[in-house]
């Protein structure tokens, strides 16, 4: 066991190097010695003392025979191979009272592997009585012993690994806030628990292994979205003798169907209790709550997600239906509330421009950004079709304008091409695409389609809205990283968690100059992309690379 | 005889006595125990005198003596000066000194004929030392400590010092003092050789913790065993022979 003792006292040399040290005798059992702090010979001086004291020599380490992996208590399981850096700190963590003494060197000794011993020499250093230091050198043998880990135990008793879901759903026809959702729990990392993140009909679905971190998602996305949720659970095993219930908790998280450019009209007790605004507003932003502003009476108002939900409402036109005007007059009247001024705004259809003659004069909130010859999206409300439930209830009828401009726009083309960021997504997995597919088949549309332009509505939106940017990660893509992914976009998206490029095949039109005024995502606001291929385990690996991009740009 | 022995669980002893040939002073403790084990084996020969310096125990740090006479600090008291007149034999002069350095058990190692002191200590002590203890005086240190009387003791048979003692030190302290030196330790391996022990010509008492080999080298080297003298004394006498003729 007892390798080796060193005695350590150059600093007693060093003061009386001048002349020969008489010898003395060592105070215990007289053999003649150099004299040194503690007067005694070596081998006395170590039966005197034993510094691995308190060290034991012997340990269990657990070992899961099915994953391979050690138990690093009290609940993580690590894989490591035999004779690996990785497995000696877990052996030395095992290891009690090296506190008091100072570790000086740490090894395997081969053994063979089928002996289920693992022996690790520690060198280690300790003070003894004064300014005597003794180093020595030991084997601490680990008996290795099985035992099942929690996963494995999970899957041999074939129970799902999830105890708990969240439900994110959201009753609109886009999945914009899913988007956007999705690149905040990516720079958040708010959803690194998660067991496994499916895709369905109008949300997300999220599985966790424990109730707690539902919760903390639950937390999480309260605070970025305007939500309600509910939880229930359902009881899968009970046993009477322990007292011991076990359950699943499910938690339908609901999103506000509000969202950013939606024209509503504002509940009659909710106009009123925010001071009369509108009651025809636009939502100019959501986050924990909803941000309305009244277009023509430029006046904001803050809805928090607690009064949305005693008032619910739907928008009556939402910025699929947005039609595009051309600006050919503009006259502001230097109201202004936040960044919004007001104007009075001549406009003709973009479609009418040589056609017809028809204007329109508006007063809209964007005389801060319009100028004339641009171009602006805008709600066409004299024709559309809406449920009159949702404008009713109005004690003083109001009169609806004709039409409401919601926000500069440039001219079509195909963005993506230029591009020079893009996100990272998260390895979602589609959901049994029966819903989809029926849909698809009946010659509405193709879902992937469908889904890349939604994309693209998404991606263009960030790049015009610096304010929604500054929530999101985005990436700088390199050319080859964008080449691969223009040529299997789908499996990219699908199966990858690494920053993918998504360009939709979209009409392409290569005569066209890029002057038209598009803002341009500043090259500093990207950070460098991070190609972590996943790692072989796969299950762990989900969602890491966005945070490591993100520790980056701290640095 | 070398007897071992604590002061109220302490193993410095040295600290707490003077042993000299013709007296010996102990502080006064909470118990008798320890003067017990000094009358027990001096009380036939010699006075064995309670006292206090300046009102402390530590009367062996404090206070220097031999034979002829015991040297005090300036700091003891009338009173305790007068005790230790009227206690002493009449052939002992005591004497307060005016020294800075008024540990003079630490700076001052003698025995009846010589003394080493601290290489600081004042000429007039130094002359006063000469005076009182009747000695011849040098001025020294051992092993790189000025601190003689707490790095070694000697008497007029022989000498224990400080075990980082080099070679050369050892023979030309021992050819200076006339008396044979050995390196050694007290107490399981300390070096602070004259706090932990004290000793006379025929008895020497030291800490409770000594081992049995510290104590043999002890009882050889101060003599204390009848007169046989030990392969150490061998490999001195011809230095001695030498430095006689």
């Amino acid at each position: 066991m007892m390798d080796g003792v060193e005695q350590l006292s150059a600093e007693e040399a060093g003061a009386f190097s001048s002349g020969t040290l008489a010898t003395i005798a060592c105070c215990l059992c007289g053999t003649s010695i150099e004299p040194n702090p503690s007067n005694m010979c070596v081998s006395c001086l170590r039966a005197q003392v034993d510094i691995t004291e308190g060290i034991p020599k012997e340990l269990a380490i657990y070992y899961c025979r099915n994953c391979g992996r050690y138990l690093q208590p009290p609940k993580a399981w690590i894989a490591a191979e035999l004779e690996s850096p990785e497995l000696l700190t877990l052996c030395i963590k095992r290891l009690k009272g090296l506190s008091r003494v100072k570790l000086v060197d740490a090894g395997f000794r081969w053994t063979e592997p089928h002996s289920r011993r693992i022996n690790v020499r520690l060198t280690i250093q300790k003070e003894v009585f004064a300014r005597t230091i003794l180093q020595q050198e030991f084997i601490v043998v680990y008996t290795v012993l099985y035992q099942q880990c929690d996963a494995c135990k999970r899957d041999a008793a074939k129970i799902e690994a999830w105890q708990a879901v969240v439900q994110a759903r959201q009753k609109v026809d886009h999945k914009r806030t899913f988007y956007y959702l999705e690149q905040l729990l990516l720079k958040h990392g708010a959803h690194q628990d998660a067991l496994g993140i499916k895709e369905t009909g109008d949300g997300i679905d999220f599985y966790f292994a424990n109730r707690s971190h539902a919760v903390k998602l639950l937390a999480f996305l309260g605070d970025v979205v305007p939500l309600r949720h509910k939880s229930s659970e359902h009881l899968v095993t009970h046993d009477t003798h322990n007292n011991t219930y076990n359950y699943k908790y499910s938690f339908s998280a609901e999103i506000a169907p509000v969202c950013r450019d939606d024209l509503v009209v504002l509940p009659p007790k909710l106009s009123n209790s925010m001071g009369g605004i509108g009651p025809l507003v636009l939502v100019s932003r959501v986050s924990a709550s909803v941000s309305l502003v009244d277009p023509t009476a430029v006046r904001t108002a803050e809805l928090p997600a607690s009064a949305f939900w005693k008032t619910p409402f739907a928008p009556i036109m939402t910025s699929r239906a947005l039609t595009e005007y051309t600006v050919l007059d503009i006259e502001t009247t230097g109201e202004t509330a936040g960044r919004f001024a007001a104007a009075e705004v001549t406009v003709a259809r973009s479609s009418d421009l040589g056609v017809n003659d028809s204007t329109v004069l508006v007063r809209s909130h964007l005389g801060h950004v319009l100028h004339i010859g641009d171009l602006v999206s805008g709600y066409d409300v004299r024709s559309a079709i809406y449920n009159d439930s949702l404008v009713a209830g109005h004690k003083a009828s109001f009169e609806l304008p004709d039409v409401v401009l919601v926000r500069k726009t440039y001219p079509r083309r195909n963005r993506a091409r230029g591009r020079k960021w893009r996100l990272a997504r998260l390895a979602v997995e589609m959901a049994d695409d029966d819903t989809r597919v029926a849909r698809g088949a009946a010659g509405v549309r193709d879902p992937a389609t469908r889904d890349a332009e939604q994309r693209e509505v998404f991606l263009q939106e960030l790049e015009q809205d610096a304010e929604l940017r500054s929530n999101v990660n985005l990436y700088r893509a390199d050319d080859v990283a964008a080449a691969a992914a223009a040529t299997a976009p789908d499996a990219a998206a699908m199966t990858d968690t690494t920053p993918v490029d998504v360009a939709p095949e979209a009409a392409v039109d290569a005569d066209e100059d890029d002057v038209d005024g598009y803002p341009e995502v500043p090259l500093e606001e990207l950070l460098d992309a991070l190609d972590i291929s996943p790692p072989a385990g796969g299950e762990d690996g989900d969602g890491e690379d966005g945070d490591d991009g993100g520790d980056d740009a701290d640095a | 005889m070398a007897t071992r022995c604590l002061f109220e669980n302490s193993n410095e002893i040295g600290v707490f006595s003077v042993l000299t040939n013709s007296y010996c002073v102990v502080a006064i403790g909470g118990s008798e125990n320890f003067y017990s084990v000094f009358e027990a084996e001096l009380a036939e020969h010699v006075p064995v005198v309670h006292a206090s310096i300046a009102g402390c125990r530590v009367v062996g740090r404090l206070a220097v003596g031999n034979k002829n006479g015991l040297l005090l600090p300036n700091s003891t008291t009338d009173q305790e000066l007068l005790h230790l007149r009227n206690s002493l034999p009449d052939s002992v002069k005591v004497q307060r000194t005016e020294e800075r350095l008024s540990a003079l058990g630490n700076c001052v190692a003698a025995n009846d004929y010589v003394a080493l002191t601290h290489t600081d200590l004042d000429r007039e002590t130094e002359e006063l030392v000469a005076d009182v203890l009747g000695v011849e005086v040098l001025r020294h240190s051992i092993a790189g400590e000025v601190l003689v009387g707490s790095f070694c003791n000697f008497t007029n048979q022989g000498g224990l010092v400080h075990p980082m003692t080099t070679l050369e030190d050892l023979d030309e302290l021992s050819s200076l003092l006339q008396v044979p030196l050995v390196a050694g330790t007290v107490n399981r391996g300390s070096e602070v050789i004259g706090a932990g022990m004290v000793a006379n010509d025929w008895s020497a008492f030291c800490g409770l913790d000594t081992t049995s080999t510290e104590l043999s080298l002890i009882e050889s080297v101060f003599k204390l065993r009848d007169a046989r003298p030990s392969a150490l004394v061998n490999q001195m006498r011809g230095s001695l022979i030498d430095q006689l003729s």
